[in-house]
């Protein structure tokens, strides 16, 4: 699975090898984990100008109904989210879920009109694609799109250069989505990212991508971005990483992502895992989700355990590094939820000696979501 | 003059008398990307070769560093700990990790000097 050869590529794989990117095995892909600036300063950009990011490794799969309530009403039998008042040219995250109420995936969808645009994780597509396949009645389509790009263009000044060359996304709001034309490519646009910051992502025709990625890393304010810097961005936006943070043996309510399932589906049910998703929204989960801010200059690692004053183990590690906004570590695991308030001291193991670390809210840094 | 021989770990040790400055390499810090923390042993400290002596942590991982040779710290590179960045930016200079008095000169033989080591590197890519 890591050997170079087996590794799929992404459309803009020369273009990363042009750049002078580090590459790594990520999901099967080859990817750029770095470009020479660095992640620090990859991250910081991405913070302060705006970072040019390569997502196409991630899964784009359009759904489609004879009309928008079928496919709604589809996607609604495996996602607790509400997605049938989702108005078109609107982007909702959800997550499918499995009957014990674990997470089989994130996702986001956008309504694209006559269909649906659902984006996956890369390490999941073949999974959720296949999960469609059988879930979804025969009168709904999934087509997962394999000759699709995936670009993101994340931070403060990515609207200043998107506006330059895409008039239509002016009035674009936090998860709008619109099809339009972004430098003579046909593209379909959200207002939305995995970074905190403002943002878009675009999804454009693969054989396009190289041309279009090139013309917007020749804008001042932009600078290509790799996956580290993308890991450290979204762990200082409290935002969870599949396989880490969330997964099968992880709820919505565990993960504190419980307020995308909307007061309908909560009323109604009608998902898988929706008898203990629905327990926990009364009851309250038994672990909780939280972030963590370790004393001293050391990063604490995914996998390290958590301990009380006393040294019992109470949790684990799920995503943990350094914040380069923060220039400090920060760190997401679960811990039981009497343990769970902000300003509560715990331990985390780090190389076999006990280290303190704060309970803290999340998001690390403040997100800068274009909200209206 | 002093002699620089290097680890098949990226780590290396340039002799003088029967000390020996320990670092990592340059290929070595690239590698790792932006170093964010170092950990280093205190003085007064037994290593032993091919253990594990020090621990530098990066934005996306941390990493063990090996002793190239048994011995006791001497002394500890302390300014890396408030800038973690020189060894990026200094990795065979002014971000050296620890002094380490030899136990065994013979252990250096093992190692490579520049030329092996550079041809060591271009092998594995």
């Amino acid at each position: 699975m890591n050997d170079p050869a087996q590794l799929k590529t992404t459309p803009l794989h020369s273009l990363h090898r042009a750049l002078g990117a580090r590459m790594v095995p990520f999901a099967g892909y080859d990817m750029p984990v770095q470009y020479p600036a660095g992640i620090i300063a990859e991250h910081r950009h991405t913070r302060s100008h705006a970072g040019l990011f390569d997502v196409s490794h991630m899964g784009q799969v359009r759904i489609r109904a004879a009309n928008s309530e079928a496919a709604a009403a589809a996607i609604e039998a495996l996602v607790p989210a509400d997605y049938r008042a989702l108005k078109p040219g609107r982007q909702r995250y959800g997550f499918f879920t499995n009957e014990a109420g674990g997470i089989l995936d994130d996702l986001m969808v956008a309504h694209g009109g006559d269909h649906f645009l659902m984006v996956v994780n890369a390490s999941r597509k073949d999974a959720d694609f296949a999960h469609l396949q059988a879930n979804l009645p025969k009168e709904v389509h999934a087509a997962l799109l394999a000759d699709r790009a995936l670009l993101a263009l994340q931070g403060p000044e990515a609207v200043t250069v998107i506006q330059r060359h895409a008039p239509e996304t002016v009035g674009m709001r936090f998860m709008d989505a619109r099809a339009m034309t972004v430098l003579g490519t046909n593209c379909f646009v959200t207002r939305s990212g995995y970074t905190g910051e403002d943002g878009f992502e675009l999804s454009v025709p693969a054989d396009q991508a190289e041309r279009l990625a090139r013309r917007l890393l020749d804008e001042p304010e932009v600078m290509p971005i790799g996956l580290g810097a993308r890991d450290s961005l979204r762990l200082e936006a409290g935002l969870c990483l599949y396989g880490n943070d969330i997964d099968e043996t992880t709820t919505p309510v565990e993960a504190g992502i419980e307020w995308a399932i909307g007061k309908r589906r909560r009323a109604e049910g009608g998902f898988p895992g929706a008898k203990r998703i629905l327990a926990e929204l009364a009851e309250g989960p038994k672990r909780r989700r939280v972030g963590l801010l370790p004393q001293g200059r050391s990063p604490v690692r995914a996998h390290s355990t958590i301990l009380d004053a006393s040294g019992v183990t109470i949790g684990e590690i799920t995503s943990g590094g350094f914040g380069p906004s923060l220039e400090a570590p920060i760190a997401m695991g679960y811990v039981p939820t009497r343990h769970a308030r902000p300003g509560e001291q715990v331990s985390v193991d780090l190389r076999g000696k006990p280290v303190v670390a704060e309970i803290s809210a999340m998001p690390f840094v403040q997100t800068r979501y274009h909200r209206d | 003059m002093s002699q620089i021989l290097y680890t098949d770990e990226h780590e290396w040790i340039r002799i003088e008398g029967d000390v020996g400055t320990v670092g990592i390499t340059d290929y070595a810090q690239e590698q790792l990307g932006d170093v964010v923390f170092v950990e280093l042993p205190a003085v007064g400290r037994k290593v032993e070769k091919g253990k594990d002596m020090a621990v530098v942590e990066s934005v996306k991982a941390a990493s063990e560093v090996y002793a190239p040779v048994t011995g006791e710290i001497v002394e500890a590179n302390d300014g890396l700990v408030g800038e973690p960045g020189t060894v990026n930016a200094d990795a065979t200079g002014a971000g050296w990790f620890v002094k380490i008095r030899l136990t065994d000169r013979s252990q250096l033989e093992g190692l490579m000097d520049a030329a092996a080591y550079k041809k060591f590197v271009e092998g594995l890519h």
